[in-house]
């Protein structure tokens, strides 16, 4: 009885004693969302383009983030340190087509994902064998103009809190999300881009370069990752642990929808604050940091009822 | 010249159908399982035990696992981890409640809870597959982690959530717990996974394993040739489940004897289980061990390789070089040879039968 009271009326009254509260839970909860569209965004834009469900993309943030403090800390600017870090996931797109993707063309995508599970061995091996496993880092925050302050927002009577960074984080994804729907739905590139996430073979009928296709979109992932990386690093420190929050990227992208960007900046904020509310009403009544799972079964429930997710494309399958 | 099958005549069906219908593999197999059980009894040390034969045996058996959900029936999973706990602490919780009871027994019974909590996690897979499914089942992964983390009872109340192996004896010998000597436990873990290896064998090529695999290749026309689709995935989620689960119990209780829940976190745990059947061969029994061969004794080689070439490398540069090796294997026989070194294995049985002609 006392469980159930816990479960099911107690959260409520807390809600309704204080809405304030529950109004900074709920804002909390959007912009941790924010930071997971972000991550999720890397693995749609690889997915949308080429087909593979790129499980090294956790890697690949760490990597880039490491580079870009790596050169920093060398005593470089800020600017050559970015410039640095974009060159060299251009670079890494290169070699991943060559070496992993244009070997498997035409495979089932079930293996594309997992020689991915294996790239991402590989990748935070090299990543912790070139830049040092255990060591922390941290990000250049004032060098790049981020603050890091909280803004207090009064609010019936009572006052609300805003980190400066999770503003920074929600302008970040708008303003990416706004340049790849004008670079995927405006430019000839983009235009190709599409056609080839449509049908690879159709594509290549008409002329269109796969694998320069490929490099481009795995780079795009990467300034992406790049981006993703720096507000992750920014929020906490920058160390191999971070992949860990690719881990946190599946649930958004299995509720939104692989193919959607749309569809992820939803699911993102839907998983964020859902975790968020849960684990303050509900968390204790559970045992505690239910965080852990909490998104992994909000996912699946959503897809018992909606197999593609919110926003994916309708799957029509045939023998 | 020796291996040839020439002359070889079935008279039967059962003779033709038996498991090693050629007379050679047949006697290599019994040299060979005599080989397994002599060698170690006689002449292993606690080096070889621990290092080699325990892992290879328990994580083994959890690469078969695996391997019947993923190989054979198509539906990946990403909780290997998640099922290795199942069993190990149902495998405790019980052997503590009933300390008399055969060890057999609860190990079906570890795997039999591993079972239902995978029909469970099945569930979904009716309604979504390939890697939407693999997600989910990162689903159960962390939630049974949580679970062990939180549960005090799962664990008998012990701080750090840490269980042990307790002496346990088989029809009268020690077998079980830090006293017990490393052959008896051997031996045993080596029954329970000759038989359940043999029973994959069996249940694979059956109607059960040929469902299973029409399912893999295409979901749909096998639906249409009437396979029962609810019935023939969960099946292969409760028989992968029951292996991992009782392939876990066997890790924890012969071979770790003392763990915390972390060790059956995913990086550690079922990303290597799953390394073991690519590059072992998925769709394979003798893969699901060759690979778990590989990936227990790829470590041990490296460790030992640099103090012998005269190499001073400190052990966290090895680590990386490993997981380098780990990720870069994987990609190398996903791209040269998909099947895995089972496939490589056929291909020299093929060779062998030529030898010494061309063709």
């Amino acid at each position: 009885m006392d469980f159930l009271y816990s479960v099911t009326a107690d959260p409520v009254l807390q809600i309704v004693e204080d809405p304030v509260f529950f109004l900074q839970i709920i804002l909390e909860g959007l912009m941790a969302g924010v930071m997971y569209s972000l991550v999720a965004l890397g693995f749609c834009l690889i997915y949308k383009a080429s087909g593979v469900f790129n499980f090294a993309q956790g890697v690949m943030m760490v990597l880039a983030v490491m580079c870009m403090v790596t050169v920093y800390d060398a005593g470089f600017g800020i600017l050559l340190a970015l410039l640095v870090a974009m060159v060299f996931m251009v670079g890494l797109s290169f070699a991943i087509e060559r070496v992993v993707l244009r070997p498997m063309v035409n495979q089932p995508q079930i293996i594309l994902f997992m020689a991915t599970i294996g790239l991402a061995f590989f990748l935070e091996g090299f990543g912790e064998f070139i830049f040092g496993g255990s060591s922390q880092k941290i990000v250049p925050t004032e060098a790049l103009h981020i603050g890091r302050d909280a803004l207090l927002i009064p609010m019936f009577g009572s006052e609300i809190r805003l980190q400066q960074l999770d503003l920074t984080a929600g302008v970040c994804a708008a303003l990416l999300v706004a340049t790849l729907a004008l670079f995927f739905q405006k430019t000839t590139v983009g235009r190709a881009l599409r056609a080839v996430a449509d049908d690879h073979q159709a594509a290549l009928s008409v002329g269109i370069p796969l694998r320069s296709m490929w490099v481009i979109v795995w780079s795009v992932a990467g300034l992406v990752a790049l981006v993703t990386g720096i507000m992750w690093g920014a929020s906490s420190s920058v160390d191999f642990s971070l992949v860990l929050i690719a881990m946190k990227a599946f649930p958004v992208l299995i509720l939104g929808g692989f193919t959607s960007v749309p569809g992820v900046i939803v699911g993102g904020l839907i998983i964020g604050v859902g975790e968020k509310v849960a684990e303050l009403y509900w968390g204790d009544a559970l045992g505690g940091s239910i965080e852990e799972w909490f998104a992994y079964v909000l996912a699946l429930v959503f897809l018992m009822f909606r197999p593609q997710g919110l926003f994916g494309e309708k799957i029509i399958e045939r023998v | 010249m020796i291996y040839r099958e020439t002359g070889q005549y079935k008279a039967t069906y059962g003779a033709d159908q038996q498991l090693f219908p050629i007379v050679q593999d047949r006697y290599f197999f019994f040299a060979f399982m005599a080989f397994l059980v002599i060698y170690p009894v006689f002449f292993g040390s606690d080096y070889l035990f621990q290092v080699v034969l325990y892992p290879v045996l328990g994580l083994g058996l959890c690469a078969l696992g695996l391997n019947i959900l993923t190989g054979y029936c198509g539906q990946i999973s990403l909780g290997t981890g998640g099922f290795m706990a199942i069993g190990a602490y149902s495998f405790f919780k019980i052997t503590t409640i009933f300390p008399d009871l055969n060890i057999l027994i609860i190990f079906i019974f570890a795997g039999l809870i591993s079972a239902l909590f995978g029909i469970l996690i099945g569930l979904p897979s009716l309604r979504i597959k390939g890697f939407y499914l693999a997600v989910t089942t990162l689903a159960a992964q962390f939630f049974v982690e949580w679970c062990i983390n939180r549960s005090d009872w799962l664990s008998n109340y012990s701080p750090s959530h840490t269980i042990g192996a307790p002496p346990r004896e088989l029809f009268g010998f020690l077998v079980m717990g830090p006293e017990a000597p490393g052959s008896a436990k051997y031996l045993v873990m080596l029954f329970i996974v000759a038989v359940m290896t043999l029973f994959a064998r069996n249940l694979v090529r059956g109607r059960i394993g040929r469902s299973w695999m029409a399912i893999r290749d295409m979901d749909i026309a096998a639906e249409l040739i009437g396979i029962r689709p609810l019935f023939t995935k969960l099946s292969a989620f409760a028989i992968g489940s029951f292996y991992i689960g009782v392939g876990g119990a066997m890790h924890v209780m012969f071979n770790l004897e003392n763990v915390d829940p972390e060790a059956f976190e995913i990086f550690s745990t079922s990303f290597p289980i799953l390394f073991m059947i690519m590059i072992g061969g998925l769709g394979s029994i003798l893969g699901a061990y060759m690979g778990a061969a590989f990936i227990v004794l790829l470590p041990v080689l490296l460790r030992n390789a640099f103090p012998f070439l005269g190499i001073d490398i400190a052990s966290h540069v090895i680590q990386h070089i490993e997981f380098m090796l780990f990720g870069g294997l994987i990609v190398f026989f996903l791209i040269v040879e998909p099947a895995g070194l089972a496939r490589l294995w056929q291909i020299l049985k093929e060779k062998l039968r030529q030898w010494p002609f061309p063709y």
